[in-house]
């Protein structure tokens, strides 16, 4: 942090710039998580701060940083490319574990498990493997 | 070609990583190098799926699309949090038939639908191929399904099949 002052203006302008854009949405992020109502909707709001949110820190400290050492600091990029490989993961654990507990208590408002669309196993009713016959033709 | 590096990709990007990490230079380029290819070595043990890309030249459209897709539905969450107003739009889930196959594309498609604010990929049927999204702000259920399909479906199933 003593670096900072010696950031010049040209540089410092744009990466306050990215620092504010990116833990503004951030917060964003944070409110929209408090305010909305349920689960599936609660869940879309983190992703701002995994996006852009994220993604204009990692900017800002690229320009800071490149500016500061006067040889191009990219490996946050790692950071993104990470972050956005991985954020599916937990979100579809999240969801997935949300979506069973919703069917399990009968709590509505969710999609019905559709057991006869899965089709490959035995338990499939004849009924299903007809559609799958027709679908196929 | 193939016995020396049995899995390109990995090994290229291992190098990138390992250059990104320690900057470019001539002896980490080699160290980086020597590091890809021995990982990808180990890799056959695993024998994982080799992906496949048919068309690399798709790649830097969807890129510049997704990145494009992503920066406007931030705006459109972070209006709707500041908003704050409940009712005024519907959330809910939208079923979509997918035609992608490809492990690869798939997982790619999970990435897209993930990072871009407001829809979040909650369950996929492998049997089915029927994937089901949570949409946080829904007018139009057909046009979420022709905007996954169209912008995002159709590529994928050309750079991966």
């Amino acid at each position: 942090m003593t670096h900072a002052a010696d950031l010049p203006a040209w540089a410092a302008l744009p990466t306050a710039f990215f620092l504010l854009l990116g833990s503004g949405l951030t917060l964003l992020g944070a409110i929209g998580l408090l305010r909305f109502g349920s689960f599936y909707e609660r869940v879309h709001a983190p992703t701002l701060g995994t996006t852009w949110g994220a993604g204009g820190i990692l900017i800002a400290s690229m320009i800071c940083f490149t500016v500061l050492q006067s040889r191009p600091a990219l490996h946050e990029i790692l950071i993104a490319a990470f972050v956005i490989v991985t954020t599916p993961v937990s979100l579809m654990l999240l969801a997935r574990a949300a979506l069973y507990r919703d069917r399990t208590e009968n709590n509505g408002g969710v999609p019905a498990f559709e057991a006869e669309s899965e089709g490959t196993d035995g338990e499939a009713s004849p009924k299903s493997s007809d559609q799958k016959q027709t679908k196929g033709q | 070609m193939s016995r020396l590096l049995p899995y390109p990709l990995l090994a290229t990007s291992l190098l990138v990583m390992w250059i990104l990490l320690n900057g470019l230079s001539a002896g980490h380029l080699v160290l980086g190098a020597i590091i890809g290819i021995a990982a990808s070595w180990a890799m056959t043990a695993l024998e994982p799926a080799k992906p496949r890309l048919r068309r690399w030249g798709l790649i830097p459209g969807l890129f510049v699309t997704v990145m494009a897709d992503v920066l406007r539905s931030n705006i459109a969450v972070a209006s709707i949090v500041l908003r704050g107003r409940r009712g005024q739009r519907t959330s809910g889930f939208v079923t979509i038939p997918l035609e992608l196959r490809d492990p690869t594309g798939l997982a790619v498609l999970a990435c897209i639908i993930t990072s871009t604010p407001g829809t979040a990929w909650v369950e996929y049927r492998s049997g089915t191929g029927v994937l089901l999204l949570h949409v946080l702000d829904l007018a139009d259920e057909q046009e979420w399904i022709d905007i996954i399909k169209g912008r995002y479906e159709r590529p994928l199933m050309e750079i991966f099949e």
